[in-house]
């Protein structure tokens, strides 16, 4: 199979990272050469084979949905690309 | 007594331990041959006042009963550090100041160690050469213009070029022992779940792991005892009896089975390659362990299925680099806009194409014939394993198909860049620790390394082992030292 500009475009969105013409170029020749390469798989049965999902074989552990933090809010706050002192700041989404 | 930087870990701190040295010291003699050697690149954040403060505080009030008394350590920068900026080798995170600490950082802590820096990495782990960073390429000490191996190719240059007396990495594919293979060092990818995930900047949850690098294998068990903890806030961590594995180490490996796979003689295999193997067997054999001749038949799909669910999982584990609550924003028309630019802006361009490989075999249509047939493949790879470990104790393969390359010599091909990972991939597929150990040089003189896996959970075993060849290999790092200042 192979990939085209279209389908770079349609990923592109997907994966919210904007592509000019010249990277969706480059990004059709590499992400061709790394599927041809992927291909390989399809040399193989799979039919009745369970999936792996996770190498630890253990049931995941319960605990109480309780605070163990300690007040951190400031510190958060100061990783905010945007200064605001008591909220996160993005661009209008409601008009 | 030598140079305090060249020493191992273990004599650093018995040195301390009967007060022949400080750890005032010994932290400015890494501080000054840290500041001598900024040509290697391999810090992202020097954090040399603070180490010095804390080395002189634990020196007021020392505790001689902790295992690294006052050592001063430098950490790859995927480890979230306490009001320390992490990076993780992006611009992404660039001014990103943990709140927390990562489990395993905290635990060496603990034992008494000193934050000495953040070391360089490839961008988010992802790369076999510390060429994606944003911060720029590490240069080995081993040659000038030759590559570290990567992702904790800041860790392996720190290491080998006596810039810290031990280290930690992360392993999602190879990324702590094929830098120690190609710089002359030691290095321990642990079974998954053995070492907390918690605080460590994800790259592909089920196969990320942080392990030691250390310059021999006594100095590896014992970091290993002190990072691998059972932790509640990592879901996947494991609660098995953990050894102590310093004390435990023998080079009593009489008797082990250790299985030769045929399928690591992969075409096109270097002969020097080659001949490391054979000499490696002879060593194994002369440690009195008994070689049998193995198949792990689905070697040769384990890249493939790794370039699915790698990128699979990573694009899921990127998908909170928006630019709203940390990290790097770039302006945006709106929300949509401002997302899309932060990312292909803040996000370097193997990034970009891991995390658009991931989203695409994730997509509504492709999911089905890449991410579950991984999947499948995944398992067919493990049970390999399974099948192998019936009939012996550990394998014995080589770490990587080639010495260290040159900066540049691969950045323009993604695949024959992943196919330095060839040896190492299974082991992260398959959940199972895993040591290189350094063996040999190639005609050049550059650093091979031996691997050895496991099985899981039986760390103890491969540090025995490895333990037991080191002394017969007795490998001597030629390091000439010049990018000193």
């Amino acid at each position: 199979m192979t990939i085209d500009l279209k389908t770079i475009k349609h990923i592109s969105k997907l994966s919210r990272i904007s592509v000019d013409d010249a990277k969706a170029d480059k990004l059709v020749g590499d992400l061709n050469s790394i599927f041809d390469f992927i291909e390989k798989l399809n040399e193989l049965n799979t039919d009745n084979i369970e999936p792996l999902t996770s190498v630890a074989e253990t049931t995941l552990k319960l605990r109480t949905d309780e605070v163990k933090s300690k007040n951190i809010r400031d510190q958060i706050l100061k990783n905010s690309p945007e200064e605001n002192e008591d909220f996160f700041v993005v661009p209008r989404v409601v008009e | 007594m030598s140079d305090i930087t060249s020493l191992t870990l273990t004599e650093l701190v018995k040195n301390i331990k009967d007060k022949k040295i400080s750890s005032e010291e010994t932290t400015k003699a890494f501080i000054e041959r840290g500041e001598k050697s900024r040509d290697l690149n391999v810090y992202i954040t020097e954090d040399f006042s603070n180490a010095l403060a804390k080395a002189r505080s634990f020196d007021e009030k020392p505790n001689f009963d902790l295992k690294l008394p006052g050592v001063p350590m430098a950490v790859k920068d995927l480890f979230c550090t306490d009001g320390v900026k992490t990076t993780a080798g992006s611009k992404i995170l660039n001014n990103f100041i943990p709140p927390y600490e990562s489990t395993v950082t905290q635990n060496i802590w603990n034992e008494g160690a000193v934050l000495l820096g953040k070391l360089n990495c490839d961008e988010f782990a992802m790369g076999s050469s510390n060429e994606t960073s944003f911060f720029g390429n590490v240069q080995s000490p081993i040659a000038k213009g030759l590559v570290p191996g990567g992702s904790s190719g800041g860790s392996a240059s720190a290491l080998a070029a006596n810039l810290t007396p031990i280290t930690i990495g992360t392993d999602t594919g190879g990324s702590i022992r094929q830098p120690a293979s190609f710089t002359g060092t030691v290095g321990l990818k642990p079974t998954y779940g053995s070492c907390s995930r918690y605080g460590i900047v994800a790259f592909a949850s089920s196969l990320d792991q942080a392990g030691p690098m250390s310059k021999d294998v006594k100095d590896c068990a014992l970091l290993q005892e002190i990072i691998s903890t059972y932790d509640d806030k990592d879901s996947t961590s494991v609660d098995f009896k953990r050894n102590e594995y310093s004390k435990e180490l023998t080079n009593n490996i009489k008797g082990k089975k250790i299985g030769i796979p045929k399928e690591y003689r992969v075409d096109g295999m270097p002969k020097e390659i080659e001949d490391l193997w054979t000499k490696g067997i002879e060593y194994a054999k002369d440690c009195g362990a008994v070689i049998v001749q193995i198949s792990l038949p689905h070697t040769n799909y384990a890249l493939p299925t790794y370039y699915i669910v790698a990128p699979a999982e990573a694009s899921s584990n990127l998908a909170r680099y928006d630019g709203v609550k940390y990290g790097f924003r770039s302006k945006g028309e709106n929300l949509i806009d401002m997302y899309e630019k932060t990312r292909s802006e803040g996000f370097g361009a193997e990034v970009q194409r891991r995390i658009m490989i991931g989203t695409y075999v994730l997509s509504s249509g492709y999911y089905d014939a890449y991410y579950l047939k991984a999947q499948k493949v995944r398992k067919l790879i493990k049970n390999d394993f399974d099948e192998a470990y019936k009939k012996v104790d550990a394998i014995l393969t080589p770490s990587t198909p080639s010495a260290a390359f040159k900066i540049g010599e691969k950045t323009n091909d993604p695949v024959s860049m992943y196919l330095n990972d060839i040896f190492t991939v299974p082991v992260n597929l398959a959940g199972l620790p895993a040591i290189s150990i350094p063996a040999g040089v190639d005609a050049k003189g550059y650093p091979l390394g031996l691997q050895i896996i496991g099985k899981a959970f039986d760390e103890q075993n491969i540090l025995n082992i490895a333990y037991a060849m080191e002394e017969k290999i007795s490998f001597k790092n030629k390091i000439t030292e010049w990018w000193i200042k």
